[in-house]
C-alpha cells in the first residue's frame, strides 16, 4: 500500500527542508523516495497549506518506573479532577501531572509526539519501568539506566579498576536493563545521603567510597564515549536547586574535559545568589558555555505556574526541598544499594519571587542559547510541570508579544531581575522542528527517526497553521505513527503498540563473573534475574525491541 | 518425607532441574530456589521454607472447570461465565491474587464492563495507602535493609509464617557491604505476644522486647517521638512500657546509622490502624532531621503489591477502583470488597486466588464465577469454576515485591494444559 500525502508545507531540518512544498510517499511504515510513474499510488491525503514535521521526540519525560508509580499512589487529588473516559477504541484513565499509562500513550500521541525516552531508569527498577512503557500505547519509548551511585560501580572507582573494566560494566548494566543511554543523578550524591551526608559539591569526597562527583562523571562520560553509545552522559547535576549552582553547572562542563555530555533540565543548575533576595539568574553564563563547549548539549527543564509532582532520583535533594511540598506529604526512598527516589508535589506560583525567576531563567536559556540542535525542548514532565504544556512552551518560545504580556504578570521583583524582556528572538518553526526532532533524534541516535528522508519510520505529523501556536501544536490534524493514522484534529482513531529502543554495546563477559559472584553475597535477587530477557519486551508481540548500533571509540 | 542420599540421588538424576527459581508465594519473592521436577511432581531441592513447600509441593491434581457441580469444556465454562458478566450492572473483581499479565488482563476487563476491583488483602493494605496519601513517608528497600540496618525496629510484628525466610535472607545473613557485621546487628520487637526468638542473634545475642499492649502501638510510637521533640511524658508508663525504657530506646536508635522501622499492615489488625502506621511515618522523617533511618512494611502477600502496583500504572489508583462511570474512582470504603457484596451493589463476583486454592471467595448471595488451580474445594460450589494455571511453576510472569521497587521474572518449571488467569480474561473479553 502506498499512500501519498500530496502538497504539505515541510519542514525537515535533517534535510535542510524548510517550509518547502512538497509529497510526502508512506510505504509498509516507512518513508519512500519519490515513486516512478507506474506506480499507482493507493491512496492521497491532501495536506495543502499544512505544516507537516516527523513525529516529535521527547527525550526526557518521567513517565515509567517506581517514582512515577509512587506520584500516582501519592496523588488522587491529582487524578480525580481529570478523569479520562473509556471509548470504543481507547481506555479509560486519570490525571494531569502523573497522569496513567494508558493516558499519558494517548495525550503524547494527540500531541503529535511518537517517541518518548524515560530519563531515570534505576536498574533495580528496570523491569517494572519496562512494564509501564509496554503500557503506554502508541508511541515509541526507550530509558536512559541510572548510575553513579551504585555500590558495585562506586567499588569499581575507588578500589581503582581500570577504565576498560568500569565499561564492561556500563555496557553489560545497559544490557541487562534494556536501557538506550546512561544518566548520572546527583552523581554519588544519592549514596552519600545514605550515609547521613546532606550535600555534596562536585569535589566533595563520598565518605565511605572516598570518591567526589567529578571523578564519578569523567568515569563514566568516558565509559559512554568508548562504549560508543550515541547519546552522550546525561548529567542531572550536584547540587540541583540550590542558589549558586551556576557555579557547580559551570565545573562540570569544564571538568570533562571535552568529553560530550548532555546536561538535563539545565535551569534547575543556573542559579546564581546575587540580589536581595540571594537569587539570581545564571542563564547567560550557562547560555555562553553551551555555545562555546560543542561538546555540551541540553535540555531545558522549563517550569510552568500550577500544580504538579517533582519525581526524581536524586533524594538527596528532594528531601532537602520537602519543606515545600504542595500539599504538604512527600515521600523519599533508598533503594537497593543502586539507587534511590524522591517524590515531593509542587506548585509553582507567578507570583513568587523564585518560582517566577525560574520560569524566567528557562526561557532566557531557550532563548540565549544559539544552536537549537543541543537545546531541547522539555519541561522534565512532570517536575518543571506536565508535557501537556509544550504546545504553551512553544507559543512563549514563537511569539514575543505573548511571552512579554505574561512576562508583566510576574512577581516584580523577579522581573527586575530577568533580562527576558530585552531578548528578541522568536523561534522559527524550523527552529522548532530541529530542538523537538531533529536534534534529539540526532543525539539519541534514533537514524530513521526525527525526520522525512527515505527509510525512516514514517511517524509524521501534520498541523493546520495557525498563528496561535499553541493551538497549532496542541491539537495536529493528522498524526501518523509507522505509516498509520493514529489521531485526527487530537483524537485518537487508532491504537497502536510502539517499540522500544535498546542498545547492545558490546563488553568483556567477564566482568558477569565478578557481578555474580557480588549478586550472591550481597544482593536480594540472582543476576540472572535481574537482567530482563528479551521475550519480557516483547510480552507475547505486543512489544518490539528496536537495536540501535553501537560504533566503539577509543581515546588516547 | 525421609529420604536416603540413594534416593534422591537417583530421583535428581531423572528429574529436570531448574535454577535460581522465583517464589511466588510470599512478597518477598525469594528467587533462589532449586526445584526439581520428576514427571510433573516438583521438590524444592534447596532454598526452600513452609510457604514455598507447601506452593511448589502441591500435588498438581486432575481439574476440569465446572457449571455449578457439572464438568464442562473450557469453552462453554467461560462462554457461561462472559454471559454472568455481560448481564451484571456491576460486576466485583475481587481475590486479585495473580500475577502481572493476570491483573493486566483482568483490568481490561474491569474497565470494559464497569467493574469494580479489590484484592482480598485489600483492608490491610489501606493501613499503609492512607497513612501514605495522607503524608508520605520515606521508605527503603530489601537490600538495602541486608546491608546497611545497624539497628531494626519489628512494630507489632515478628514476621514469622508470613515471609519465613526474612531472617536468614535480611537479618542474619552472612556478610554486608559496608563495615556492618550483620551479626552485630539490634533488633528491638515493639509489642506483647510476639515470638522473638528468630530475632536472636548467632551469637546468641537477645534481641530488646517492648512489651505494650498491641492494639496501643500508636501510644509508644506518640511517646518516641515526643522524647525526640525533648518533650517530657508525665507519667512512668505508656501503654504498659517504661517511660525509661522508651528514653533509652530513642537514644539508641538516634546513635544508629541507619535504623530501619519494619511494620505488617495485615498485622495491625484494629480499628484505625492507619494513623499507626502514619505515627511510625512521621517517627522516622523527624528521626532522619538527626540521622539514616528508613521504614519498611512487610505483608503483601498473595500478590497484592503486584496487583497495586499495575492497578495504579493503569488507573492511577492502588484498587479499590470503580469504572462504573466509564473511568476509574477511588474510594478506600465505598469500594471493599465487604461493603460491596452486603450492600449488593456489586451483582457478580469473579474471584481470583491464582496462588492458593484454598483462599476462597466470601460466602454471598451473588452469583460468583472463581478462577483458582486445582483442586476446587469439593464442599463448595461455584456458578462457575476456571481452574487455571499457576504463574511461576506452570507459566512464566512477573510479579512485583514487597519493597514496591524490584520487580522479578516467574519461570515455568511444569508443563501444564491449564490456561493461565490472563488467557481466561481475554477469552472473557472476546465473549463481550
Amino acid at each position: 500500500m502506498l499512500t501519498r500525502l500530496s502538497g504539505g508545507t515541510v519542514y525537515d531540518p535533517a534535510h535542510g527542508v524548510n517550509g518547502e512544498q512538497r509529497d510526502l510517499y508512506i510505504r509498509d511504515g516507512r518513508i519512500v523516495d519519490g515513486v516512478g510513474r507506474s506506480e499507482r499510488v493507493d491512496q492521497t491525503v491532501d495536506v495543502r497549506g499544512k505544516v507537516v514535521m516527523a513525529g516529535a521526540i521527547d527525550p526526557h519525560t518521567h513517565i515509567g518506573g517506581g517514582k512515577v508509580n509512587i506520584a500516582r499512589t501519592l496523588l488522587p487529588e491529582d487524578h480525580q479532577p481529570h478523569p479520562v473516559k473509556r471509548t470504543r477504541l481507547t481506555r479509560s484513565g486519570v490525571g494531569y501531572a502523573a497522569p496513567s499509562t494508558l493516558t499519558t500513550g494517548y495525550r503524547y500521541a494527540e500531541m503529535g509526539y511518537t517517541a518518548c525516552f524515560e530519563p531515570a531508569m534505576l536498574p533495580a527498577n528496570a523491569r517494572q519501568a519496562h512494564m509501564e512503557m509496554a503500557d503506554t500505547p502508541i508511541i515509541d519509548k526507550g530509558a536512559y539506566v541510572m548510575l553513579g551511585s551504585d555500590d558495585f560501580f562506586l567499588r569499581m572507582l575507588a578500589s581503582g579498576k581500570p577504565q576498560a573494566e568500569i565499561n564492561d560494566y556500563v555496557a553489560f548494566t545497559i544490557t541487562a536493563a534494556q536501557a538506550l543511554a546512561v544518566k548520572v543523578v546527583n552523581p554519588g550524591g544519592i549514596s552519600a545521603f545514605k550515609f547521613n551526608q546532606r550535600n555534596l559539591d562536585l569535589d566533595e569526597a563520598n565518605v565511605h567510597y572516598g570518591v567526589t562527583p567529578r571523578q564519578i562523571l569523567r568515569t563514566l562520560a568516558r565509559a559512554v564515549y568508548e562504549l560508543g553509545v550515541t547519546h552522550p552522559l546525561h548529567v542531572h547535576g550536584c547540587n540541583l536547586g540550590v542558589p549558586g549552582n551556576v557555579e557547580t553547572t559551570l565545573n562540570t562542563i569544564a571538568g570533562v574535559e571535552g568529553l560530550p555530555l548532555h546536561l538535563t533540565h539545565i535551569q534547575f543548575h543556573s542559579y546564581g545568589t546575587e540580589g536581595d533576595k540571594g537569587f539570581s539568574s545564571g542563564a547567560a553564563r550557562i547560555a555562553e558555555a553551551i555555545n562555546r563547549n560543542r561538546n555540551i548539549s541540553a535540555d531545558v527543564g522549563q517550569i510552568m505556574f500550577g500544580q504538579t509532582v517533582t519525581a526524581s532520583g536524586d533524594n538527596m535533594a528532594q528531601y532537602r526541598n520537602r519543606s515545600h511540598a504542595h500539599p504538604n506529604k512527600w515521600v523519599c526512598m533508598d533503594i537497593e544499594c543502586d539507587a534511590g527516589c524522591g517524590v515531593v508535589p509542587f506548585r509553582y506560583r507567578h507570583k513568587n519571587f523564585v518560582n517566577a525567576l525560574q520560569w524566567a531563567i528557562g526561557l532566557e536559556i531557550f532563548l540565549l542559547v544559539d544552536d537549537p540542535w543541543r537545546v531541547f525542548l522539555t519541561t522534565d514532565h512532570p517536575n518543571g510541570a506536565p508535557f501537556t504544556s509544550y504546545p504553551h512552551l512553544i507559543r512563549l518560545l514563537m511569539d514575543k508579544g505573548f511571552r512579554d504580556d505574561r512576562f508583566a504578570m510576574l512577581h516584580p521583583d523577579a522581573q527586575a531581575m530577568s533580562t527576558l524582556k530585552s531578548i528578541d528572538r522568536e523561534y522559527s518553526l524550523y527552529e522548532i522542528a530541529i530542538m523537538t526532532r531533529a536534534a534529539p533524534a540526532r543525539s539519541l541516535g534514533l537514524t530513521d527517526r526525527g525526520h522525512l528522508g527515505p527509510g525512516a519510520g514514517a511517524d509524521i505529523t501534520v498541523y493546520m497553521p495557525d498563528n496561535n501556536r499553541e493551538r497549532m501544536f496542541e491539537r495536529p490534524a493528522l498524526v501518523f505513527k509507522d505509516g498509520e493514522l493514529v489521531a485526527r484534529d487530537g483524537r485518537i482513531v487508532k491504537v497502536t503498540d510502539g517499540g522500544t529502543h535498546t542498545l547492545r554495546p558490546q563488553y568483556d563477559r567477564g566482568i558477569e563473573k565478578s557481578l555474580r559472584d557480588y549478586f550472591d553475597r550481597y544482593m536480594t535477587v540472582r543476576l540472572d534475574n535481574f537482567r530482563l530477557s528479551d521475550a519480557e519486551i516483547e510480552n507475547d508481540g505486543s512489544g518490539h525491541i528496536i537495536t540501535h548500533p553501537c560504533r566503539p571509540r577509543t581515546t588516547a | 518425607m525421609a529420604e536416603t542420599a540413594q534416593a534422591s540421588r537417583a530421583r535428581r538424576a531423572t528429574a529436570q532441574t531448574h535454577s535460581s527459581v522465583t517464589c511466588p508465594f510470599c512478597s518477598i519473592l525469594c528467587d533462589d530456589l532449586e526445584i526439581s521436577n520428576t514427571d510433573g511432581s516438583l521438590r524444592i531441592e534447596a532454598n526452600t521454607c513452609p510457604r514455598a513447600r507447601a506452593g511448589f509441593e502441591r500435588p498438581p491434581s486432575a481439574a476440569t472447570p465446572l457449571i455449578g457441580t457439572r464438568p464442562a469444556s473450557l469453552d462453554k465454562a467461560v462462554a457461561a461465565a462472559a454471559k454472568l458478566i455481560k448481564s451484571a450492572r456491576h460486576p466485583l473483581f475481587g481475590g486479585l491474587a495473580t500475577d502481572v499479565a493476570g491483573m493486566r488482563a483482568i483490568l481490561a476487563l474491569a474497565d470494559r464492563t464497569g467493574g469494580v476491583v479489590d484484592h482480598m488483602l485489600g483492608d490491610g493494605m489501606y493501613r499503609n495507602i492512607l497513612a501514605m496519601q495522607e503524608r508520605g513517608w520515606m521508605m527503603t528497600t530489601l537490600t538495602e535493609l541486608r546491608n546497611r540496618a545497624d539497628l531494626v525496629v519489628f512494630c507489632g510484628l515478628d514476621v514469622g509464617n508470613d515471609h519465613p525466610r526474612f531472617y536468614e535472607r535480611y537479618i542474619w545473613n552472612k556478610e554486608s557491604m559496608f563495615e556492618l557485621d550483620p551479626r552485630s546487628r539490634e533488633l528491638v520487637y515493639l509489642g506483647k505476644g510476639l515470638n522473638t526468638e528468630a530475632g536472636v542473634s548467632p551469637g546468641g545475642r537477645q534481641p530488646q522486647h517492648l512489651k505494650n499492649e498491641p492494639e496501643r502501638l500508636i501510644e509508644v510510637i506518640g511517646a518516641l517521638r515526643s522524647l525526640l521533640a525533648g518533650t517530657p511524658i508525665q507519667t512512668r508508663k505508656v501503654a504498659g512500657v517504661a517511660v525509661r525504657d522508651l528514653e533509652k530506646l530513642i537514644d539508641r536508635i538516634k546513635a544508629a546509622r541507619y535504623a530501619v522501622f519494619v511494620w505488617s499492615p495485615p498485622r495491625l489488625a484494629f480499628p484505625a490502624a492507619d494513623i499507626t502506621v502514619a505515627g511510625i511515618c512521621d517517627l522516622v522523617k523527624e528521626l532522619n532531621q538527626y540521622t539514616r533511618c528508613s521504614g519498611l512494611a512487610l505483608g503483601g502477600n498473595e500478590g497484592i503489591i503486584t496487583a497495586g502496583a499495575v492497578c495504579a500504572w493503569q488507573s492511577g489508583y492502588q484498587l479499590r477502583v470503580d469504572f462504573g462511570r466509564g473511568y476509574p474512582e477511588y474510594d478506600p470504603t465505598l469500594n471493599s470488597t465487604a461493603r460491596l457484596l452486603e450492600s449488593g451493589d456489586a451483582d457478580l463476583l469473579v474471584w481470583v486466588s491464582n496462588f492458593n486454592p484454598d483462599l476462597r471467595p466470601p460466602q454471598t448471595k451473588v452469583p460468583t464465577v472463581v478462577l483458582a488451580p486445582p483442586p476446587a474445594a469439593a464442599d463448595r460450589s461455584y456458578d462457575i469454576y476456571v481452574p487455571v494455571a499457576v504463574p511461576g511453576l506452570d507459566h512464566a510472569g512477573q510479579m512485583v515485591r514487597v519493597d514496591n521497587v524490584v520487580s522479578l521474572p516467574l519461570h515455568q518449571v511444569r508443563q501444564s494444559a491449564l490456561p493461565s488467569v490472563a488467557t481466561v480474561m481475554q477469552s472473557l473479553l472476546n465473549h463481550l
